[in-house]
């Protein structure tokens, strides 16, 4: 806050106004945690099943095509979630010129990694 | 466990302050630096000290931790008695607000061992020894224990706090059931002392908009008000990821609300009632 500004106490309260928003990455933020407990209890669960399977078996597992649908929505919610928890820290704590850049890295950041992962997994379903 | 209100909170912490090398990350003019001791008078039987923040702005100086010691057998038993027991006994030039001296106007807020709380319901005794007391946190400070409020009030002034009628004025008062009343229990004892703002860390970081707990708990007062006919347009001064969304549910201001009152609560409430709105 900059006090030495010629603005009324309120004028700095009010600011640059309401943005209208916020309630979205608030409402997807808790929505997509609903559905991270299941998805990740699953996972978690899957993966203790899975020690001392070998690479075949496991493959053939990632295949059905109930796991298949169940890691592509895993890894959405996974990283959509990450996006939305990042931004709220960056926006918390960083008040310097690079907000913006860092908030823009973040997105790029976690789609990029959203898409590798549902390639992946895609790939080992439907790859030779 | 999620705290409802101040009453659950035990008075035995662990920690009496957060351990961080004193001074930690504060500007070199903000320094707090050792002050002056004043022992009790001769023949007081029962003593106790309070390390008490003192700042002079007229003087240049940085401000200074004095240490008082207080006889308690010639003083109230609340850290209001205590603060005019200085004030009138040792050192007038000590600075704080203070009114009703019975926890309804809100002036004598600060923070005493680590907790804001209103300095004429705080029992010395429930304090440590040394007890320490400083003006509410994250505030600029004017004087000693007087913290500039102007910012906090001028966010209170920006949710518009009264109320708001569309209709044409009837000739009689406005009527409301008893059912319509009891949605404002809990949220109309506020007295705007700004304990709970001054210990919201997302109000620490973020507080240039970020609203802060009280504000916010005055909004939800005005939208549960069964009277009042702007309930959109109090909305829509509150959708912003700053003013409302910026609470993170850490709770402190529950946890410190000298009134047992629950913003977080209230914040919840509002948070709700956007949810409402869109689907």
């Amino acid at each position: 806050m900059n006090r030495k500004r010629p603005r009324s106490p309120l004028g700095r309260a009010l600011g640059l106004g309401s943005a209208k928003d916020g309630i979205q990455q608030w409402w997807l933020e808790r929505v997509t945690a609903l559905a991270l407990v299941p998805l990740t209890i699953w996972f978690a669960a899957s993966l203790v099943a899975h020690i001392g399977s070998d690479y075949v078996i496991f493959i053939a597992w990632l295949r059905t095509p109930i796991v298949t649908i169940l890691m592509v929505l895993l890894l959405t919610a996974l990283f959509y979630h990450t996006a939305l928890g990042l931004q709220v820290v960056i926006e918390d704590y960083v008040h310097s010129g690079m907000k913006i850049p860092t908030l823009i890295g973040i997105r790029f950041g976690c789609f990029a990694l959203a898409v590798a992962g549902i390639f992946a997994t895609l790939r080992v379903a439907f790859g030779g | 466990m999620i705290i409802r209100s101040s009453d659950q909170v035990p008075r035995v912490t662990a920690l009496k302050r957060f351990p961080v090398p004193r001074n930690f990350g504060v500007s070199p003019e903000s320094r707090i630096e050792k002050g002056k001791t004043w022992s009790a008078p001769s023949g007081a039987a029962r003593a106790k000290s309070f390390e008490i923040y003192r700042y002079d702005p007229d003087s240049g100086d940085n401000p200074r931790l004095d240490t008082f010691e207080v006889d308690l057998d010639d003083c109230g038993p609340m850290v209001l008695d205590a603060l005019f027991w200085i004030k009138n006994k040792v050192d007038s030039t000590l600075t704080f607000r203070r009114s009703c001296r019975e926890g309804i106007c809100g002036s004598c807020a600060m923070n005493m061992d680590g907790t804001n709380w209103l300095a004429c319901t705080r029992f010395i005794s429930d304090l440590g020894m040394p007890a320490t007391i400083y003006p509410l946190a994250n505030m600029r400070v004017i004087k000693d224990l007087v913290p500039d409020l102007t910012h906090v009030f001028a966010q209170y002034a920006m949710i518009e706090p009264w109320l708001q009628s569309k209709t044409p004025d009837p000739d009689a008062e406005r009527l409301q059931s008893r059912e319509q009343r009891s949605r404002l229990d809990g949220y109309y004892e506020c007295i705007l002392c700004f304990c709970c703002t001054s210990g919201c860390p997302s109000h620490w970081w973020n507080g240039d908009r970020f609203l802060g707990p009280a504000v916010l708990l005055q909004a939800w007062r005005w939208l549960a008000e069964s009277r009042d006919d702007a309930t959109g347009d109090r909305l829509d001064i509150l959708e912003d990821p700053f003013r409302l969304y910026r609470c993170h549910t850490i709770l402190n201001c529950t946890r410190t609300c000298p009134k047992g009152l629950n913003p977080g609560k209230a914040i919840a409430e509002i948070k709700k009632q956007m949810i409402e709105r869109q689907s």
